[in-house]
């Protein structure tokens, strides 16, 4: 009877997470799947077959949009990194009390607004006409405006911007979580500040660093309105592929099938980056 | 008990009709086609009420796709886009002309886009509101554009925009000496003249600032003089105009690119009475100056410019004499499959560095 009755307990607490993933995650990856193996060869009709995995590595231009997203990507994790690890560090460790929970509720407030409304704030400083133009101008450092809006250094800042809270938030937890004698204990023995930050920091913080790194990754890989507002016309983006692809070109097998790419590629990135960084997954989830 | 049943059958049927005479019309629309105060005035009339979702011609097909024609009753495509949208997803279905009020729409209007929405012997849609693409110059500082390919000179290097879409790639291909309407039919003809427009595009992209999506965006680089001149709507120009009387719309010489927004009914639509009794009153003299005095431009409907204000009839005979009328490149259907050609090439050019 107990163990009937802890089951249905078991069952019904999964049902939620079951229901979810059903229905939401693996029921329209199927569905995706299968539009994405159909081939269209005429007017109404369809063909099963791989010919739309087979355009993307056909076309050049494709997977090298591939590759340029997912180098941005990773380029905006680095960068996420060693703007996030040293606010990280002081608010777990140089700070108590208040300070600490007002420093890190100002990480936090710039996300109360949506994503939109961030993007089009960096659009307004950065504009030929904007505030940062204009500023320099008035301070007589340029002699007319400059344009920072539609390149990719503008795509970057956007990026790092909307993703460093999910790099901050890991690494303040995981830093948290590291005994301060320990670091004591590290100049008593006579170590350099950089020494006790290789040998005992960051081994401490590594399974922040690595889940803090997944989830930027892939918010930066996975972000649409980002790179298409402020990167104008260098904004090429693999999700703005996707994205022309259903709604401009009304070609949904081309689009599923780059979505399946983009969700394989992706995962084969992070697979790789935890064995470059002799990292597991299981290690970094589990701590 | 006979007359009971008789009472409660009467009973239901006069609750039924109520209930149909009463509907939610779902309208999937342009920003500006269906003005508040129309709305008001239209719920006030006829009991039913709006819904109002603006798009633009792509998504409305995505939309519409998405769902096999369900989700909205009155959607308001351009008529070029209907039959290959028919032949390839059948998202809509026919009109029924004994249930609309065709005095009401002027004559031409209605017979030429009957004829380019007609697909398998059935007409499925009605015309609204037309305007046109064509160049919007600052005069100020950009006076010498007056054609697409002028968007490409070194004097403007920097201070321009233009959509990357299809008419992006009509126009230029019309301002190049070529006639892509022509080649519609052809699919290896219309690729070679796609191959000339991309190369030119390719060479102009530096030329760009930035490629604008929507029209608030397009205005917005305009008003501040970031932009100085770009290929966009009339009605865009003439709203600037008003605010700042250098910025105007100019007829290209190749020939301003022109449109015409439809009435259609998905084929899953609920609300048949609900959309034809709007496309009655929105196409009555009085509601359609009222739209056009929001959207900025004109409509299809029968003395629709009677009540219009005065500075915008003013503005449209500024940008039009007869001769730019004349050479208005009207869309014709786009054949099946075509898109898939020029969404190559708007790829490469996106792509070209």
């Amino acid at each position: 009877m107990v163990t009937d009755r802890s089951k249905l307990g078991f069952y019904l607490l999964l049902s939620p997470l079951l229901l979810w993933l059903v229905t939401l995650i693996i029921l329209p990856h199927i569905g995706l799947f299968a539009v994405s193996m159909s081939e269209k060869v005429g007017v109404r009709e369809y063909e099963t077959g791989f010919g739309n995995y087979a355009v993307f590595f056909n076309e050049p231009l494709y997977w090298r949009t591939f590759a340029r997203t997912a180098f941005m990507s990773i380029l905006t994790t680095v960068l996420t990194l060693l703007l996030g690890f040293p606010i990280a560090y002081y608010i777990a460790k140089l700070t108590r009390g208040r300070t600490k929970t007002t420093l890190f509720l100002m990480c936090l407030i710039p996300f109360w607004v949506s994503e939109l409304v961030r993007t089009f704030g960096w659009m307004i400083l950065l504009r030929e006409t904007g505030v940062l133009s204009n500023f320099l101008q008035y301070t007589g450092i340029l002699s007319e405006p400059v344009e920072f809006l539609y390149n990719d250094a503008a795509i970057m800042v956007g990026l790092v911007y909307t993703s460093i809270l999910f790099m901050i938030v890991p690494l303040v937890t995981t830093l948290d979580s590291l005994d301060d004698s320990l670091i004591e204990a590290g100049y008593d023995l006579g170590g350099s500040g950089f020494s006790i930050l290789r040998e005992i920091v960051i081994p401490h913080a590594m399974p922040g660093i690595v889940s803090g790194c997944i989830v930027v990754f892939m918010l930066s890989l996975g972000n649409y309105l980002t790179p298409i507002l402020l990167g104008g016309k260098d904004s090429l983006w693999f999700t703005g592929l996707i994205y022309t692809q259903f709604i401009t070109r009304f070609n949904w097998e081309l689009g599923s099938a780059f979505g399946f790419l983009l969700l394989g590629l992706s995962s084969a990135v992070v697979f790789l980056g935890l064995k470059l960084s002799r990292q597991s997954l299981s290690d970094t989830m589990g701590r | 008990m006979k007359l009971g049943l008789v009472a409660t059958s009467a009973l239901i049927a006069a609750l039924s009709t109520t209930a149909v005479s009463a509907e939610t019309l779902r309208l999937l629309t342009w920003g500006g086609y269906a003005p508040e105060d129309v709305i008001a005035l239209f719920e006030e009339e006829t009991g039913h009420t709006v819904e109002v979702t603006t798009s633009n011609n792509e998504e409305m097909i995505a939309k519409l796709r998405a769902t096999n024609g369900g989700g909205f009753d009155l959607a308001q495509p351009s008529q070029d886009r209907i039959t290959s949208a028919q032949e390839e997803f059948g998202i809509y279905k026919p009109i029924d002309m004994s249930r609309v009020d065709a005095a009401q729409i002027i004559p031409s209007m209605l017979e030429a886009t009957a004829t380019n929405t007609t697909f398998d012997g059935a007409v499925f849609g009605l015309p609204h509101v037309w305007g046109t693409s064509g160049l919007i110059v600052n005069t100020a500082k950009a006076a010498q554009v007056t054609d697409y390919v002028d968007l490409c000179d070194a004097s403007v290097a920097g201070s321009v925009s233009y959509r990357l879409k299809r008419p992006t790639l009509i126009g230029f291909a019309f301002s190049m000496g070529l006639d892509p309407f022509a080649a519609y039919a052809d699919a290896d003809a219309y690729k070679g003249i796609l191959d000339q427009v991309e190369a030119k595009l390719t060479e102009c992209k530096p030329n760009v600032k930035t490629y604008w999506d929507g029209g608030d965006e397009i205005q917005n680089l305009l008003r501040s003089g970031e932009v100085v001149a770009a290929m966009a709507w009339d009605t865009g120009g003439w709203q600037l105009n008003a605010d700042n009387a250098d910025i105007t719309f100019v007829a290209p010489k190749a020939g301003a690119l022109g449109w015409i927004d439809t009435f259609v009914l998905p084929s899953r639509g609920r609300a048949d009475d609900a959309a034809y009794d709007w496309i009655n009153f929105v196409m009555r003299p009085d509601i359609a100056s009222m739209i056009t005095n929001t959207a900025g431009n004109f409509t299809a409907a029968v003395n629709g410019d009677s009540e219009v204000s005065a500075e915008l009839k003013a503005r449209y005979q500024g940008s039009f004499d007869q001769a730019a009328i004349d050479n208005i490149k009207w869309y014709p259907p786009v054949p099946a499959g075509l898109e898939a050609l020029e969404g190559a090439t708007l790829d490469r050019v996106n792509a070209a560095k």
